[in-house]
């Protein structure tokens, strides 16, 4: 299904503005992950596509289809919990395996485990 | 009841996923649904979850809590849109400009829930800028790792005071 030419101008302007602050976003988050230094910096630059990168392009994808099946379209907002929930699991899973191991290597930028 | 139905939220979000990923009420989706919402319950029984505490997830449903929770997601919402704008100052700065440093900071929780703690730790990861570490559970110590540490105090200052406390009304 193609209506896309035929968008009223008042939805065009929302979704083609929240699809280009997504992909800027998605984009920054990829910036990120190649000038921060560090691993345990880079983890920090997944995080900005995966919630509001991801929300914007949601969104976007929400309105135009609402509009255009004259209908509430809204499973997009599935994706946004799934995604809101996976991701930090993923990336804790990622730092506690870093960290595990910068410890075993008794790296010096890693806080050591707590005295007992 | 209880047997049928042990977790009646959880159902109730299970059915609602349901339609949602089938795009329609229609009677056939509600019927699919809450066999499956059936289903899912039973399963969760199966795995034999730690108690969700003394009130439980299902007081949930008090209005009371309804409301700060729907307070409690307005805020993790607020709270992303702006740290994602200072990670992205972070990211974009140009290079030579004054670097910020990042680090980690110990966080001493008073809170014990897991299922609080869970959440905890998802809404700070899900937030750009911070992310989990570790959790030590005899001190109950939490490490967090901050991109931009402006100073330690101050991020164990909003973790409790912003997240801690609105979970453990919650939650405890």
């Amino acid at each position: 299904m193609n209506g896309a030419a035929d968008l009223p101008l008042w939805l065009a302007l929302p979704v083609a503005l929240l699809l280009l602050a997504g992909a800027g976003l998605a984009l920054v988050g990829s910036i990120g992950l190649m000038r921060l230094r560090g691993f345990y910096d880079r983890v920090h630059a997944p995080a900005v596509v995966s919630t509001l990168g991801i929300g914007c392009v949601l969104l976007a994808s929400m309105l135009y289809f609402s509009v255009l099946q004259t209908r509430f379209v809204l499973h997009e907002l599935l994706i946004i919990v799934f995604v809101v929930v996976t991701t930090p699991v993923t990336l804790m899973l990622l730092t506690r395996a870093a960290l595990y191991r910068d410890r075993r290597e008794n790296s010096d930028e890693v806080p050591p485990l707590p005295e007992d | 009841m209880r047997r049928l139905l042990p977790y009646p939220l959880l159902g109730l979000s299970l059915l609602l996923l349901w339609m949602l990923l089938q795009d329609s009420a229609s009677p056939a989706a509600l019927l699919l649904g809450a066999v499956l919402a059936l289903a899912g319950c039973r399963v969760l029984v199966a795995l034999r979850l730690p108690p969700t505490g003394p009130r439980g997830l299902a007081a949930l449903a008090s209005l009371r809590r309804l409301r700060a929770l729907v307070a409690l997601l307005g805020d993790v919402a607020v709270e992303v849109v702006r740290s994602n704008n200072a990670v992205a100052r972070i990211i974009l700065r140009v290079p030579g400009a004054r670097e910020g440093r990042s680090g980690f900071v110990h966080v001493p929780l008073d809170m014990r829930n897991p299922y609080g703690l869970a959440a905890l730790a998802c809404i700070l990861t899900a937030t750009p800028g911070t992310v989990w570490v570790d959790y030590d559970e005899a001190e109950s110590i939490m490490l967090l790792h901050v991109l931009d540490m402006i100073d330690e105090e101050q991020w164990v200052r909003i973790v409790k005071d912003k997240w801690e406390r609105q979970l453990m009304d919650l939650f405890e």
